[in-house]
């Protein structure tokens, strides 16, 4: 570690980032919302907690573009057990969070074209192609990504990720820490759990080289609280959309999802949930929902369509549609139970063995269906994703039984998490205004 | 002609129907032509033809449907195709099943309840394989008038398989095979098998509730009609006038709303 990057880091990050960040939030916290943009005729407000999730991503980004020679990088997947790496320092960063950004910035086409061009191919996800475009050119709506010292790839997302990094590591020349989490049917046997805990004893060695420092047990403790307080607070937080109207929609929840993505593990992270908790249930006492006029409500399953959330929110809310609850957030939520501080190895391994990616379709379908009576819907979308095959796969099937073994409407619609390109909107419109008119009915 | 009550209009990728119901919903006019890209002339043009015919179609109720149908602004309302062909067919036939419309740009597989409403639904991927361009192209290719394609198919006793499901694909498949001397029914054959293949597939995925119906211009062709009886082991039955069915159904509805306001 440098003193001079040190120096650069508190500087820029620490004192000037944070006091302008800091000051652009209170102005936007301090003024009347307007916006001629917000359809204010059939959306509410936007949430107020939008100042801060603006200004938590930024300062993330920041920090990261003066992480180099200061702190130890790490990047990881989207599942990946981050809690290690935040007990040791590390500065951790989501190409998959990076890669959402790069959508919803319409950069993925520019990005992307860099890898295909390499010869990565279309095929590839999206993430995966943007994350390696970006690397090879050095474009990213963010300014500058810092470069890894150090990679975890879990395999309990996708196998994608393992050929993704391997990519990384060759580039990058770093060492790779590689969880492999075998798939769970029903229940992890004792031996899953063994053999993840084994991988994870295995990479505290190489996380500690890499960061210089040894790990200590009471710090990782203190993350793993941080981490499982920031998921409790999350699970709330959707389970809010259970009221009518919903206070918040799952375009809400993709938005100020980052958070408990890339920040798990971090104080501000639960005290960022704490605020948009209370922010909630003010809009509950106030009978505020998401949408000024709710009439039907479905579940959204699989990754959001990052290019064109705006465009669908409008679109639905327009029809009086409120999509309350997602598989996808839920996500980042329902393992909360599972972390438990007095056991950190055995229940990191126990919760990072069971992400709904790596469970049988069967415990999707019925995640669905509990959704669906819980939240009290009227139907479902199923996204279904060129890129994330894992997630996708099956979703004939669940769609099928929904409506025929639960009476539960479901349409189907194709599209691609990041890809504009294997995107068709009038196709789109024209299956969501089918579906709509069906749920009429 | 019984009174005119309203108006239904169809714009479509290739084609513009327009139809014409009485206070019964009867369809008593229809006309129909080539798709002009600019919507909004060919709709005035249709409002001329309607005063030849002795009836003002600005008074009536008007719904909408098809890909251009936002661009109608005489329409009360916009429908999909899904509810107009549900609507339209229900009302010609008498009875829900599973309805496979094949159109220029867009299959689908619609499944009719009970009372006419639309249960479940399918529509092709986002490209134009299995819907009518398909054949449109490829006859193209082989010069044979689209008319003729269903009949000249059926006549081949041999049939080759096209592997590409991807119209522009298959054209280069086609091109090659001419080249090697194959006879160009079999290759006809062929080309309905994939196409109907993949509207098969479609019907699969959302299950077959019998019986079975057909919509949509290209469900003229014998072909088929047949080589699905064939796939499915199921008879089929069709509308009058299977085109024209998107169009009927948006009249009916603008009917229904009408008699409703
Ligand atoms: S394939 Fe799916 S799980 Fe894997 S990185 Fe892509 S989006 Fe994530």
């Amino acid at each position: 570690m440098s003193v001079s990057a040190t120096l650069k880091y508190m500087v820029n990050v620490n004192i000037i980032g944070k006091t302008a960040l800091g000051w652009q939030r209170r102005r936007a916290e301090h003024s009347t919302f307007s916006s001629s943009k917000w359809r204010t005729d059939i959306l509410s407000e936007p949430l107020r907690i939008g100042a801060r999730t603006k200004e938590l991503i930024s300062l993330h980004y920041l920090a990261g573009r003066y992480a180099n020679g200061h702190r130890p990088v790490a990047w990881v997947t989207s599942g990946g057990p981050v809690e290690i790496l935040q007990a040791l320092g590390y500065y951790v960063l989501y190409p998959e969070n990076h890669g959402a950004l790069c959508g919803a910035r319409r950069a993925v086409v520019d990005i992307s074209t860099e890898a295909e061009n390499a010869g990565y191919s279309r095929d590839i996800c999206s993430y995966a192609r943007t994350d390696i475009g970006s690397v090879l050119s050095g474009k990213t709506p963010v300014g500058k990504l810092p470069k890894p010292d150090l990679l975890l790839a879990c395999t309990n997302i996708c196998q994608t990720v393992l050929h993704w990094y391997r990519v990384l590591a060759d580039h990058f020349n770093v060492p790779l820490i590689l969880i492999d989490t075998p798939f769970v049917y029903d229940e992890a046997p004792d031996h899953a759990i063994k053999f993840v805990r084994r991988q994870l004893e295995d990479s505290i060695p190489v996380s500690e080289q890499v960061a210089g420092k040894t790990l200590e047990y009471k710090k990782l403790q203190e993350v793993l609280q941080l981490s499982k307080d920031a998921t409790e607070l999350w699970l709330e937080i959707m389970g809010r959309g259970k009221q009518h109207p919903a206070p918040l929609s799952v375009f809400d929840q993709f938005i100020h999802m980052a958070p408990i993505v890339e920040m798990r593990g971090l104080k501000t992270t639960v005290d960022f949930y704490s605020q948009l908790l209370k922010e909630l249930d003010e809009r509950i006492s106030k009978g505020i929902g998401a949408l000024k006029k709710e009439r039907k409500r479905l579940l959204w399953d699989n990754l959001p369509i990052w290019y064109r959330l705006r465009y669908l929110s409008e679109y639905l809310a327009e029809r009086g549609i409120a999509v309350v609850a997602s598989t996808y957030t839920n996500a980042w939520g329902e393992l909360a139970p599972l972390i438990n501080v007095d056991k950190p190895l055995d229940s990191m391994a126990r919760t990072y063995l069971y992400p709904i990616l790596n469970k049988g379709t069967k415990y999707k379908l019925n995640t669905m269906r509990r959704m669906v009576e819980d939240f009290d819907l009227n139907g479902v979308i199923l996204h279904s994703d060129r890129s994330c095959k894992p997630y996708s796969i099956g979703q004939v099937d669940q769609r099928n039984r929904l409506i025929k073994e639960y009476n539960i409407p479901a349409l189907l619609l194709e599209a691609d998490h990041d890809d504009p390109r294997a995107y068709a909107e009038e196709q789109v419109a024209s299956r969501l205004a089918a579906f709509m008119e069906m749920l009429e009915d | 002609m019984e009174e005119v009550k309203a108006l239904g209009i169809d714009v479509g990728s290739t084609t513009v129907k327009l139809t014409a119901v009485d206070a019964q919903g009867k369809l008593i006019w229809h006309h129909l032509e080539g798709a002009d890209p600019r919507v909004e002339d060919q709709v005035d043009h249709f409002f001329n033809l309607m005063r030849e015919h002795g009836f003002d179609g600005k008074e009536l109720p008007m719904v909408a449907t098809g890909y251009g149908r936002n661009l109608v602004e005489q329409a009360e309302k916009k429908v999909t195709e899904i509810t107009c062909h549900a609507t339209g067919v229900y009302n010609q036939l008498g009875h829900g099943g599973t309805l496979v419309d094949i159109g220029g740009q867009d299959s689908k597989v619609i499944i009719i309840g009970e009372n006419s409403q639309v249960v479940d639904f399918a529509m092709n991927d986002k490209c134009a394989a299995g819907t009518g361009r398909f054949l449109e192209n490829t006859a193209g290719r082989l010069r044979v008038p689209l008319d003729r394609m269903g009949v000249e198919a059926l006549s081949a006793a041999e049939e080759v398989a096209i592997s590409s499901t991807c119209t522009v694909f298959a054209e280069s498949e086609i091109i090659s095979m001419i080249a090697h001397g194959v006879e160009v029914n079999p290759i006809l054959k062929g080309l309905h098998r994939s196409l109907i293949l993949r509207i098969v597939a479609m019907i699969r995925s959302v299950g077959l509730v019998p019986p079975l119906m057909l919509s949509g211009g290209v469900v003229k062709n014998p072909a088929i009609r047949e080589m699905i009886t064939q796939e499915l082991g199921e008879q089929v039955t069709m509308p009058e006038y299977p085109q024209l069915m998107g169009a009927y159904g948006a009249a009916l509805i603008a009917l229904k709303n009408s008699n409703r306001a």
